[in-house]
């Protein structure tokens, strides 16, 4: 199967490219970015605050079932033209990341497909590479997680 | 290619990655792991059978038995690997679309 999303990071760069075709007008696409409900469902995070407009800002925040808070980003934006481009900081807390800056490029391929090319700028190269080896880190977590599950159950 | 895409779906998999958790501090037999899970046994088994297929496990006969290690030199091939990243982006922008596919305005 063609993969949808790609993502491209050059070795000893401090950017990575996260490409995506979507089955979807372009408009639709665009406002996925632009709602906080809709931002909430398919990020999988609670939007705190999300003002989508030039000097607006945005806080996103994760609770796992016990209410402990597991993930917390935020930043502001810088440019958002409707349909074409969002310009935005990102800074995840609690984790030696630093801040990124995020340019999002969103254009019509057809009536019925759009593409997003995002463009993720770190402040340095190893700031990059520690952030994408987080997904395989929290894998680990929660298999942890999994096993004192199991391991709580045998007591 | 296809190996490396079977370890991704290997690891994607949260028993396995329990199982490779516990084979990470000691080497152990099939049934001393399959004793840490309330799986059946032969699913374990299964487990233990792609885990060793994608070499993330390596067997090693020890008298009449069998222990499971791990494979410190691929596992770390995965960690360095872009790849869990990526997935994470697909599987948000697979419900994205999915999302979108249904939207309907609520005005």
């Amino acid at each position: 199967m063609e993969l949808k999303t790609k993502v491209n990071a050059e070795e000893g760069k401090h950017d990575l490219v996260i490409t995506r075709e979507f089955d979807l007008p372009l408009e639709l696409l665009f406002k996925a970015f632009s709602e906080p409900e809709l931002i909430e469902q398919w990020m999988g995070t609670k939007v705190l605050r999300f003002e989508g407009k030039k000097f607006g800002g945005w806080q996103f925040e994760t609770s796992d079932p016990k209410g402990n808070v597991v993930f917390k980003a935020d930043g502001v934006i810088h440019e958002f033209s409707t349909n074409k481009r969002i310009v935005r900081t990102f800074e995840m807390a609690g984790v030696p990341f630093g801040v990124q800056l995020e340019v999002g490029e969103f254009e019509a391929i057809t009536d019925e497909t759009s593409r997003l090319n995002m463009h993720v700028i770190f402040e340095s190269v190893a700031q990059r590479d520690e952030q994408l080896k987080l997904p395989f880190k929290q894998g680990i977590n929660w298999a942890h997680n999994r096993l004192e599950e199991i391991v709580s159950k045998l007591k | 290619m296809n190996l490396r895409r079977d370890v991704f779906q290997a690891i994607a998999d949260p028993t396995r990655r329990a199982i490779l958790l516990l084979v990470a501090s000691q080497s152990l037999t099939a049934g001393a792991i399959a004793a840490n899970f309330d799986t059946a046994r032969p699913t374990v088994s299964k487990h233990l059978q792609i885990l060793t297929e994608c070499e993330l496990l390596q067997q090693q006969q020890s008298g009449r038995e069998i222990h499971y290690h791990i494979n410190a030199k691929k596992m770390k091939e995965v960690a360095d690997f872009i790849e869990p990243f990526r997935q994470m982006w697909d599987e948000r922008f697979n419900k994205l679309e999915n999302l979108m596919k249904n939207y309907k305005p609520q005005k």
